[in-house]
């Protein structure tokens, strides 16, 4: 089970601004361990946010992306109050939901 | 033909003695750049630090009953400012404990207390006292988790008992201590100001001054290139392997006493721990 993420939501203006951070070893399958074998890869591949039951955002990520990712974005049409939901499913098949209130 | 390979041999000889002499001077003859990418990317994540997810877990180490006996640390650990008090602890150590009889960092306190008051196998703690990947590491993950507990507290160590005085005498006279193939002590790198390797900006640590402060109080810290969070113990043991010096034993009087000297060399800094490093 992976590490619970930790996200903020904050309301300035009419805007949310939402930081996230993920517990993810972000495997690219390129590393090699000391014995030489291949790392398999595993990485987040879909992030989701939704607040009141609306998409605001959905990512595609791929191997680049860092070892425990830090996400920001910012949306609109959110009140204090409301909820922020952030879903993560990685390459082999895991997945995170976690939430936080927007202050 | 012959005299073009002459005029080459010519500009040969210049470059190749351009080239020697800027070898032997580099070190010396860099001076700092004044800018920093790391700090761009440290602006970046405003007051957000992947480290806080150490902190979390941290947290929980320090709050649970955990080990044999099953006890909380924050029940019976002491870090020297009472029994379960983490506020403003960093910022004091290394200290000397009356229980122990010694001069201990963090990271050895934190052993003690794992050892002795919980019954954990300190063995166990000591192999993964340097986390990689899902092989965690609970002194890191605690350690990062107290540290964060002296923000802004500014570093004053006690400095009364005489093993804390001795501890610091050592520490100066190791951080001056030249030896290894390299014969390089700490202060081949830190002893003066505005120089750097590379890109890596070099603090003078041997003195007490802001640079010092700067670099002392944003350890522990997240290192980006490895994907963790590394504490003092760790830093002096990657320096003692730059410098090619024998391997520095985790929590050893060496490691302990150097702290000290940089530690006492911070005072006044305000701590800012953990940090975000490249």
């Amino acid at each position: 089970m992976a590490d619970p993420m930790r996200i903020r939501a904050r309301l300035t203006g009419d805007t949310v601004e939402v930081k996230v951070l993920m517990a993810h070893p972000m495997e690219t399958g390129l590393r090699k361990d000391s014995s030489g074998k291949l790392i398999p890869a595993h990485y987040i591949e879909t992030v989701n946010a939704t607040c009141k039951g609306k998409d605001v955002l959905t990512a595609d990520w791929g191997p680049a992306v860092s070892k425990n990712p830090f996400l920001a974005f910012r949306f609109k049409g959110a009140a204090k109050g409301d909820k922020v939901t952030i879903t993560w499913k990685d390459t082999a098949g895991e997945s995170r939901t976690d939430d936080a209130v927007v202050s | 033909m012959r005299a073009k390979t002459k005029q080459h041999m010519f500009w040969l000889a210049i470059v190749v003695g351009a080239a020697s002499s800027f070898t032997a001077s580099l070190v010396w003859a860099q001076s700092a750049t004044s800018s920093d990418p790391v700090s761009q990317y440290r602006a970046m994540f405003g007051d957000d630090n992947p480290a806080d997810l150490w902190v979390m877990r941290g947290k929980d180490l320090w709050q649970k009953p955990r080990g044999p006996k099953n006890v909380a640390l924050a029940k019976t650990c002491d870090l020297g400012m009472g029994t379960g008090v983490i506020k403003g602890a960093y910022a004091h150590m290394p200290r000397y404990f009356a229980d122990t009889n010694k001069v201990q960092d963090l990271e050895t306190r934190l052993l003690t207390c794992m050892v002795r008051d919980q019954g954990l196998d300190k063995a166990a703690i000591l192999k993964n006292r340097f986390g990689d990947g899902d092989r965690k590491s609970d002194l890191e993950a605690l350690s990062a988790y107290v540290v964060g507990a002296s923000k802004g507290v500014p570093i004053s160590l006690p400095m009364s008992h005489p093993q804390e005085k001795r501890a610091y005498a050592m520490g100066k006279a190791l951080f001056y201590y030249r030896a290894g193939t390299h014969d390089f002590s700490c202060a081949s790198c830190h002893g003066q100001s505005g120089k750097r390797i590379r890109l890596q900006q070099l603090p003078d640590l041997a003195t007490a001054n802001p640079e010092a402060q700067k670099t002392y109080t944003t350890w522990p810290a997240y290192r980006v290139s490895q994907g963790e969070v590394r504490t003092m113990e760790w830093r002096l043991g990657s320096c003692f392997r730059q410098m090619r010096f024998p391997k520095l034993k985790y929590g050893s009087e060496v490691a302990i006493d150097l702290t000290m000297f940089l530690a006492k060399n911070a005072e006044g800094g305000k701590m800012a721990a953990p940090g975000l490093k490249r």
